[in-house]
């Protein structure tokens, strides 16, 4: 039996005070059984009572059988972090039942199918027991379906000793099944009988309920991985080839949903864009990068495995200079690690990916929304440094439900960077002596100006590989021109460290402590920069969105006398490259860091900066 | 360096107004007599014969000697000399820029058979029309001599010992993936090389062209398939092949009546099949393999057209693509409107 994952650092007294609109809620099951449409459920309809609310799913890598945990938080102050805690428990797991309470609040609920045989509960737990089995029989729905059903009787459960309005399950019920009216009205049957035998028989003895809010209305709900392929639908995707991986393929599957609809032309009905399932890794990257070279905004997304087996081709893009964005959907490794478990553990192997001196342009979105932004920037970052750009993000953004912004539309236009179609050619060569070099440096900026194929040109072809090569990209093996080339090289993404999208400075102040961190650790930490100031502990923080690093970034370590860089991995790699890039500050910088497959806490990140900043004092 | 022995002409051009010289590439660095040279050479003749206009084509390659073949001709086409056993699923992303390119892969025994076997099958099973010639010596050459997949079980080669393994007979994996061309040739032969080039380039879909092409440095000897002695001298033509494009169908006249066969490919153009010795129909895969078998047990090296399948479909028939090329598709017809974004929105939950 696959036991739930242990719950690291120091444990605090997180009971909430007032747990109106202040809980969480574990719903603990069997994974396949379907109940990731009850889960979302309660979750959009928690949303669109206007609580803020976030849900993250726990899962086996497995396809039917094995326990499975999803938790809604709710949270009236906003927060959206993992919680270390379980308040409300929905038991519908026999396997799992001694973890399960394991977990649970010692003022927690606990919610069961009475068909479990219950371990001793301690007495300040409340317990309710679900007749789930004998109520999925009445249905007479086909035995195929009852477990599914079985699911939808606990929402109505909840919806009832939660006080969750039923109008909204409702709304939550529509959206998920596209306005299919028959599927709508039997699982509404299902939840609402479910609701009055809740009503009729069981007792609220617990604090915990849910009350109306306003504070979601100019949010709409989505993951990291459909806000990723939607932002690079708008930032004109033309190729993806992709490889299924876990948990990067709903990206590309969010391609395969949305282009077919957003993407054709409207005169022609005719598609601008091909998506390809790859045979494996290596082709996915080889077709991206052939895309990519052949003028084509070109994406390929993956995971940390995939981009093992990337490696090669991302060299060879590297130094023929082709433009192709790579999403890194990041999980545990190393290894085939922890498939369907979160990490930021590829910073470094992203950064330096490849045999010889390489370096790769990174972007690391915090948030679903910079999911979308990044999605379409990362094209006109790669067109205008011709480079392979790496965007990382990992399981808990890229595939857990978030409240985001409504996506705004890109406000900059298409940057398509150097390029010389017929005519740009003509008059480029009769502006330079008719002297054009593929990778000839005229601007003084590293980037050379590129044709793609197809151009009519008679001058406009060349021959582009990885072996070494001149400027006028005829093999080389000078070792001059193989110096000056790979020099060139450095220089032009030197030059891009100050366009790509900048860090964010939170609340700065005049504290002396300061926090760095990237990616999906965001919600965690500004919640646990609240927890530290209710401490009387004030820090500043700074979010790194992308690689090589602003000068902003060293400004801030020096101006801060010591910086905690939180990271979910083992080895502390932003610590690493941070280290790497002001090593004379190295010595401000505390290494933060941990993974144990779950997203970081707010509990364990101050927990952290608590005792060290204890022990300081 | 070796020039490639093409004739400089009297300055004729042809139908599209080129010289020969158009078509040529930098002088070959491969070793003198090397049959990568002639078959590069007859790359140039064919594309100058069948008028084709540089510009139009794009050129790929792996790793390997085979692999710096595409610098030899065609100067004036795009070229990506990709990683070993890698030139695939490069080529399948580059063709989708302008699918009105014409494709040419040269790719080796190592590069197709070893290392790269996975991504030549799917190719191969996804139809990319493309001209994809594998220039077959049995040996790594650059690397100075070893065994490669395709050496016949047996073979003893100086430094490298004997050859435990049977070979990969790279057109039974072409067919076996679906291939919808193959053909197999003998450098020696480049009249029967140059004929299953055009042909090749005029198919619609994939055309695999295992090419024997000795290495007259590391694999010459005697005895093997891969020399030019033994290679010529176990040649077995299934037919005598002409190429005849579309407007030129007068000479089909030429032939006598009942001697030949006819293959019309995608374009119009026809694939003439003049009988030798047996009946052999190029369109019935089964009796391509079962001839593919039959060779391999008596040590026959078969040539010529083994199968060819004009009207499957190919990868560019199930995308739809939009008549304009999709490296051409200016920034408004890739960036949905404002109005789409707000669209988008109001569908999200």
């Amino acid at each position: 039996m696959q036991s739930k994952p242990n719950m690291i650092g120091i444990r605090l007294n997180e009971s909430p005070i007032d747990p109106v609109n202040d809980f969480s809620i574990t719903f603990s099951t069997v994974n396949g059984s379907g109940s990731a449409t009850a889960n979302t459920t309660i979750l959009r309809a928690l949303f669109r009572m206007g609580i803020p609310v976030s849900g993250k799913n726990i899962f086996p890598s497995n396809i039917q059988g094995l326990p499975t945990w999803y938790t809604i938080r709710v949270s009236k102050k906003g927060y959206t972090a993992r919680i270390e805690r379980d308040d409300v428990v929905v038991a519908m797991n026999q396997a799992s039942i001694q973890d399960d309470i394991r977990y649970l609040n010692p003022n927690g609920v606990l919610f069961y199918s009475d068909e479990i045989v219950l371990p001793p509960i301690p007495d300040t737990n409340v317990i309710y027991p679900m007749p789930i089995k004998s109520m999925a029989k009445e249905t007479e729905a086909p035995a195929g379906l009852r477990d599914y059903i079985s699911n939808m009787i606990y929402v109505g459960i909840l919806a009832k000793m939660l006080d969750i309005q039923m109008a909204r399950i409702r709304q939550a019920v529509e959206y998920h099944f596209k306005g299919k009216e028959k599927a709508i009205e039997s699982n509404m049957e299902i939840i609402q009988k479910a609701f009055l035998w809740a009503d009729q028989n069981l007792e609220k003895k617990d604090p915990y309920r849910v009350e109306p809010m306003e504070l979601t209305s100019d949010f709409i709900m989505s993951d990291g991985n459909t806000a990723a392929a939607l932002g690079a639908m708008f930032g004109g995707v033309q190729f993806s080839a992709w490889y299924p991986i876990t948990p990067a393929s709903t990206l590309a599957e969010s391609l395969n949903e949305y282009l077919p609809q957003f993407r054709k032309e409207p005169e022609t009905g005719k598609a601008t864009y091909v998506v390809v399932q790859a045979e494996d890794e290596l082709a996915a990257i080889g077709m991206t990068i052939g895309a990519g070279w052949a003028g084509l905004r070109s994406m390929t997304s993956t995971s940390g495995p995939g981009l093992s087996l990337m490696a090669e081709y991302m060299g060879l893009a590297y130094y023929a200079e082709v433009p192709v964005v790579v999403w890194n959907v990041q999980r545990v490794g190393p290894s085939t690690g922890l498939p369907t478990r979160t990490a930021q553990g590829d910073l470094t192997f992203s950064y330096f990916l490849g045999h010889g001196d390489t370096q790769y342009l990174i972007l690391i979105p915090g948030s679903v929304n910079e999911c979308f932004e990044f999605g379409w920037m990362a094209f006109d970052i790669a067109e205008r440094y011709q480079t392979p750009v790496i965007v990382l993000s990992d399981l808990d953004l890229g595939m857990n439900q978030w409240m985001a912004e409504r996506f705004k539309y890109p406000d900059n236009p298409i940057d398509r960077g150097k390029v010389l179609w017929e005519k740009e050619l003509s008059d480029y060569l009769a502006a330079h002596n008719e002297k054009w070099g593929r990778y000839l440096d005229i601007d003084g900026d590293g980037i050379p100006y590129r044709t793609i194929p197809g151009n009519q040109h008679p001058r406009s072809a060349y021959f582009a590989r990885g072996t070494g090569h001149d400027e006028y990209a005829q093999y080389s093996e000078d070792a001059k021109e193989w110096e000056e080339g790979l020099d060139r090289i450095a220089r032009k993404l030197e030059n891009a460290r100050e366009t790509l999208p900048k860090p964010v400075l939170k609340n700065p102040s005049s504290s002396k402590v300061g926090i760095i961190s990237s990616g999906s650790a965001h919600p965690a930490i500004e919640e646990a920069i609240d927890l530290l100031k209710s401490d009387g502990i004030a820090i500043d923080y700074m979010r790194i969105r992308a690689i090589p690093f602003s000068k902003m970034v060293r400004e801030f370590i020096r101006d801060h006398d010591r910086v905690y860089i939180v990271e979910m991995n083992r080895d502390g790699q932003l610590y690493q490259i941070l280290s790497l890039e002001s090593a004379e500050l190295a010595g401000k910088l505390i290494k933060t860091a941990h993974v144990d497959g779950l997203p970081l806490t707010a509990k364990w990140i101050h927990g952290r900066i608590h005792s060290n900043e204890e022990k300081i004092k | 360096m070796t020039e490639l022995s093409i004739s400089p002409g009297k300055q004729s051009v042809n139908d599209v107004g080129m010289q020969r010289t158009d078509y040529k590439g930098a002088p070959s660095t491969l070793c003198q007599g090397c049959g990568h040279n002639s078959i590069a050479a007859q790359i140039v003749a064919a594309c100058y014969e069948m008028n084709l206009i540089p510009e139009k084509v794009i050129k790929f390659s792996g790793i390997g000697c085979s692999s710096k073949s595409p610098f030899y001709f065609l100067s004036r086409s795009f070229g990506f000399n990709g990683l070993h056993g890698r030139m695939p699923s490069l080529a399948l992303g580059a063709a989708f820029g302008d699918t009105t390119m014409r494709v040419i892969g040269v790719s080796g025994d190592g590069d197709s058979a070893s290392i790269g076997m996975g991504q030549f099958k799917h190719l191969v099973r996804r139809n990319l029309p493309m001209t994809y010639i594998i220039e077959n010596n049995g040996v790594y050459g650059l690397t100075k001599g070893q065994f490669s997949a395709t050496a016949e079980k047996d073979l003893f080669l100086k430094r490298q010992g004997t050859n435990p393994y049977l070979p990969i007979d790279i057109c039974m994996e072409a067919l076996v993936a679906n291939a919808s061309f193959v053909g197999r040739s003998f450098a020696g032969d480049p009249k029967q090389v140059k004929e299953l080039i055009k042909a090749a380039l005029s198919h619609r879909g994939i055309a695999i062209l295992d090419i024997i092409s000795p290495c007259v440095t590391f694999h010459n000897q005697g005895g093997s398939v891969h020399s030019y002695v033994t290679g010529k001298e176990m040649e077995q033509p299934l037919h005598d092949i002409s190429y005849v494009p579309k407007r030129d169908e007068i000479m089909i006249d030429d032939f006598e009546e009942g001697t030949t066969q006819e293959v019309e490919l995608f374009d119009g153009s026809k694939i003439v099949l003049k009988k030798l010795e047996s009946e052999y129909d190029p369109r019935d895969r089964w009796q391509a393999m079962h001839m593919l078998e039959e060779a391999h047990r008596n040590n026959w090296l078969v040539t010529g057209l083994i199968y060819v399948d004009p009207d499957q479909p190919t990868i560019y028939d199930i995308y739809n693509l939009s008549g304009t090329a999709l490296n051409r598709l200016p920034p408004e017809k890739i960036r949905p409107p404002r109005s789409e974004l707000a669209r988008l929105n109001s569908t999200m939950f």
